[in-house]
């Protein structure tokens, strides 16, 4: 086992838009090759006030990228005189991942509220592309939330369903990703502040995982456990 | 060309890494009982924890320094000084972790000279992470850092390419996992005291098995103290014997 592999955060990270704001959602699981170097870790770090973002990828980059960041807003909302916007936040993330795109690795959410743009998502993933979208989502685990969210993801939901939305995906990402695990992290980021919920594993509900082998799909549809997906 | 297809499947064959394969578990025990002794085990690396407990932090290190299967250094001292009150353990290569915490402490002094106050962890932190990922992780020192400053006390552990983690309990070095077991089922907030968890600190870990007969020598060995020819014969020295006379 090589306990020198780069530290990465195999991982899984959801930022969310609702009616008046963003979720930004993610698992606590930073890995070095197998072994799991940290079970609780943050991966959504604050930018300012009202911009936070969800790092993934390798966990020295990330922390590196958002430190720099973190310090061109702080001088740009001093000579700004005002707090910085989400976009903003968003473009100087894409600005350091694409210029240095050959030596860097990892994919970020930025996620924030601001008084002119009201809750935006920005996802930027590794080349340094830089997405406005209604909903992002980041790192090894996305991969099995794809479909889970063209089901599941619709406009105007409040920030409860929101909320909900974020944790159900996590947890099922959670679920199938070997690499990401541990606890789900949520910040609901809005005009009135910003909230920081946590999730530890036992609150979260089972998937079909727990259920006794069945022969078809069908039969496990018709239990009365949950149903990730709504037909 | 039946051969090579052949060839290809040997290699497909080849266990996917990672994980542990039973494949030569039965080929191992077929050998002990004709005979065949398994090779014997080679213990290496370092081993570095550190705790927040209910007055501050406790750090803790093995001193063992090993030049790949001999130890080079016995007693080293692995917790390294930054601050009057920050303390920081190293493992990986040895002349990184000393230069590296040599470096930021000399850096984290003339700033408590220019600011006028006490050293705070983060201040540490920050220097310690920007230096190791300018170096991409080729400084390999993976490091453990404590202390209690004014908010309070602070435990990191710092990775080769300048990750940073905070938490209540940490370990690093090949050691790691042991130690991060036995964390894992015992630590719990509001430690008092140190009791629960110094062990074995004061003494290297006593020999406790002595073989009943002795250490002997591989077939083969000479055993040369017998045959040795002394350089210097000892001789009786007599005084105030008969001197010669005239």
């Amino acid at each position: 086992m090589d306990l020198n592999a780069p530290h990465s955060m195999g991982t899984t990270i959801i930022g969310v838009t609702y009616d008046g704001g963003v979720v930004l959602g993610a698992d606590s699981r930073t890995s070095t090759g197998m072994y799991v170097a940290n079970r609780a870790s943050d991966k959504i770090t604050q930018l300012t006030d009202n911009v936070y973002i969800c790092r993934s990828g390798s966990a020295a980059d990330s922390q590196i990228v958002s430190d720099y960041v973190r310090y061109f807003l702080h001088q740009h909302t001093i000579q700004l005189g005002q707090p910085a916007t989400v976009k903003v936040a968003a473009n100087l993330v894409r600005l350091l991942s694409y210029n240095n795109k050959n030596m860097l690795q990892t994919g970020i959410i930025v996620g924030g509220w601001d008084k002119y743009e009201g809750g935006k998502i920005y996802g930027i993933p590794l080349g340094g592309t830089i997405l406005e979208q209604p909903f992002a989502i980041g790192g090894s685990g996305s991969s099995y939330l794809y479909g889970f969210f063209d089901q599941a993801w619709k406009e105007g939901m409040s920030k409860d369903e929101a909320e909900q939305l974020v944790v159900k995906a996590v947890s099922l990402a959670i679920a199938r990703d070997g690499a990401s695990g541990g606890v789900v992290r949520t910040v609901i980021i809005n005009s009135d502040g910003v909230t920081r919920n946590f999730y530890p594993s036992d609150k979260l509900q089972l998937w079909h995982e727990e259920l006794e082998p069945q022969n078809s799909l069908l039969d496990i549809l018709s239990a009365a456990s949950p149903e990730p997906m709504n037909i | 060309l039946n051969s090579k297809f052949e060839m290809a499947k040997v290699e497909a064959d080849v266990p996917p890494k990672g994980g542990f394969s039973f494949d030569l578990c039965r080929r191992n025990d077929m050998l002990s009982k004709k005979g065949v002794k398994p090779p014997s085990y080679l213990k290496t690396g370092t081993t570095i924890v550190g705790l927040i407990f209910q007055d501050g932090v406790i750090l803790g290190a093995d001193t063992r320094a090993t030049e790949g299967p001999i130890v080079a250094d016995k007693n080293c001292e692995k917790i390294h000084y930054m601050a009057p009150n920050i303390y920081c353990c190293g493992a990986g290569t040895a002349a990184d972790t000393e230069a590296v915490t040599d470096t930021i402490s000399s850096q984290l002094k003339l700033h408590r000279y220019h600011t006028g106050r006490e050293s705070r962890v983060v201040t540490a932190l920050t220097l310690l992470k920007s230096h190791l990922f300018r170096y991409q992780g080729h400084v390999s020192a993976a490091l453990v850092l404590g202390g209690v400053d004014g908010t309070g006390p602070h435990l990191h552990t710092i990775y080769p390419h300048g990750s940073t983690d905070t938490l209540p309990f940490a370990t690093m070095g090949s050691g790691s996992l042991a130690a991060m077991a036995v964390f894992e089922s015992k630590y719990h907030e509001g430690l008092s005291g140190q009791k629960e968890y110094l062990r074995n600190h004061l003494l290297p870990n006593p020999r406790t098995y002595v073989s009943s007969k002795g250490y002997s020598f591989t077939k083969k060995t000479e055993v040369l103290l017998t045959k040795i020819t002394p350089l210097k014969e000892l001789v009786d020295v007599i005084e105030g014997g008969d001197a010669m006379e005239e």
